[in-house]
């Protein structure tokens, strides 16, 4: 549904996406992982026609981006919710999805029964007459995705949707994402949030300028070179830690008593690390390995940069 | 060759329209602004005649006043429209309502449009209603003697539907180019008041007899509005392009 490759944008000197080639697949929720100034709302900004290209190419199911005849096309056929949600504040929620339903020209009997069901669904029906600008941050992030929906994208653009929401209204948030992915959405998410990224994301783009690793959440964990392994201990002391770091390893970390110790090979190294353990005087409770987290691999890609 | 969806350029005009109802220090000067010169004139020439009466007696040597007077039609369109321009362009960057604007199928053309018919219509149809109270109440009052309705008459005519509208698209056309390099509504509305200058120049040389308000010299300032209006348009349209708009603006 969405293809790019070797998609460019410069601002002058400064490359703000460089070199970007990825594919998400029909109904598939994309999720873009990157440090703020990564390019992510550029690519998205790009993406839905709103900011040229620089070099390279790009697609929306048929049409391609930097065509000037594709350009409204593809506009018709997504919808964005950008970072801030820039609804009409003196208007009511009704009027703010009417009109955006006016602007995908949605025709009115149409558009009257979607903003019901955007409304009744997300929660918003009792209070549709009420001006935007009096919701709350969760509510009106709601209302933006309605807006965004209300002509019945193939493509929703999503830039930080959960951003300064209550878990409560995130949550909400999510679910709503993945009913859309029920319905075959193709969803593209922007997020700092890597623990939203893991929950609802089919697959994961860590992006820091350059596009530094694809794959789904169990991929991309997997991905992280070199393992771990918990040894929980009755108490730690500096002989047992000597001793460990004497096999060979001097990846070591103590939490309580637990020492995380990093291992190359695990199926080797483990019994003599459990062995000198032992000679130092340690008695082991339990032995587990800590496989690394989302979380890590997204530390070590953009720190590596 | 810009292309026009008039359909879209309505549906944003109308939004606008919608957001205009809870602006109401804007609508106040809409409407009173026209309404205190449809008043204010009749009233003083009425005041003028009441305290010396001999005044009334001088036959039409007073008309040049009635010209210059209604020469500050034009200065309201000049002047009225930059206010909902500007709160329809910068109020909606502040809101930062402008960017899912941007990201539906509508032409950057079209948007423009919507918003300069929006800036236009409310300030033309209030200009419009007090010009016709001003005619009724000035005819009322100096036909006696002068023996003839003097309104309407060509140069009012030309006044109001050839260098009203391009005084007020002017004044839109200034604004949008002042939107892309400001963050306060206010900012841009001072900016757009120095306008109103040029306009209160001609209006005091009509008054010294400087510059007779005949058809003659408005069609000529009409033509030099016009072509500052191409101008403008020229840059408005090269100002109000989506990517300017999210890149380059302020």
């Amino acid at each position: 549904m969405i293809e790019t490759e070797s998609l460019t944008k410069k601002f002058g000197d400064l490359t703000a996406v460089d070199s970007l080639t990825l594919h998400v697949d029909e109904g598939e929720v994309f999720g873009f992982l990157g440090p703020n100034g990564a390019g992510k709302t550029t690519t998205i900004r790009m993406l839905a026609c709103l900011i040229s290209k620089t070099s390279g190419a790009a697609k929306i199911g048929d049409y391609e981006i930097g065509n000037s005849a594709d350009q409204q096309k593809i506009r018709g056929i997504i919808g964005l919710v950008p970072d801030n949600v820039g609804l009409y504040e003196e208007l009511s929620a009704y009027k703010n999805l009417d009109f955006y339903g006016r602007y995908y020209k949605v025709d009115e009997s149409k558009r009257k029964e979607r903003i019901e069901y955007f409304l009744k669904m997300l929660g918003l029906w009792d209070m549709r007459d009420l001006a935007a600008g009096t919701f709350s941050k969760g509510m009106k992030q709601k209302l933006a995705i309605a807006r965004a929906l209300i002509h019945d994208p193939q493509v929703l653009f999503l830039d930080e949707p959960t951003v300064n929401l209550d878990p409560e209204a995130s949550k909400t948030v999510r679910d709503f994402i993945l009913e859309l992915k029920k319905e075959k959405k193709t969803v593209f998410l922007n997020t700092h949030n890597l623990d939203e990224a893991q929950r609802i994301c089919d697959r994961i783009g860590i992006l820091n300028t350059k596009l530094m690793a694809m794959g789904t959440p169990a991929e991309l964990e997997r991905s992280a070179r070199g393992r771990k392994i918990v040894v929980q201990l009755e108490s730690v002391s500096e002989a047992i830690i000597s001793a460990v770091k004497k096999v060979g390893t001097s990846d070591v970390v103590v939490e309580d008593n637990k020492l995380i110790i990093g291992v190359g090979n695990p199926e080797k190294e483990n019994p003599d690390v459990v062995s000198a353990i032992g000679a130092a005087g340690g008695r082991i409770q339990f032995v587990t390995e800590a496989s690394s987290t989302l979380e890590d691999v997204y530390l070590k890609l953009v720190r590596s940069q | 060759m810009i292309e026009l969806d008039l359909q879209n350029a309505w549906s944003v005009a109308s939004k606008d329209f919608e957001t205009f109802k809870s602006r109401k220090g804007v609508i106040y000067a809409t409407i009173l602004f026209p309404l205190g010169i449809a008043l204010g004139f009749p009233g003083i020439v009425a005041a003028i005649w009441h305290i010396y009466p001999s005044s009334a007696s001088a036959g039409g040597s007073f008309t040049p006043f009635l010209d210059a007077f209604s020469f500050w039609f034009v200065i309201g369109a000049a002047s009225l429209p930059s206010g909902i321009a500007s709160y329809s362009i910068v109020g909606e960057k502040i809101q930062k309502s402008l960017e899912p604007l941007l990201a539906t199928p509508m032409a950057d053309s079209d948007i423009l449009l919507g918003k300069c018919v929006a800036s236009f219509v409310p300030p033309m149809a209030s200009i419009y209603a007090g010009s016709v109270i001003y005619m009724i109440l000035m005819d009322a009052l100096t036909r006696s003697v002068l023996g003839y309705l003097y309104y309407p008459n060509w140069s009012f005519g030309v006044i109001l539907l050839v260098l009203a509208p391009l005084a007020s698209i002017l004044s839109i056309e200034l604004t949008v180019i002042l939107s892309s390099h400001a963050n306060d509504i206010r900012a841009v509305q001072q900016f757009t008041g120095v306008m109103f200058f040029p306009f209160i120049i001609i209006y005091v040389m009509t008054e010294i007899n400087v510059i007779p308000l005949n058809t003659i010299n408005l069609l000529i300032m009409s033509g030099i509005f016009l072509v500052a209006d191409l101008f403008l348009f020229y840059l408005s349209t090269a100002t109000f392009k989506r990517e300017e708009i999210l890149t380059k603006w302020k």
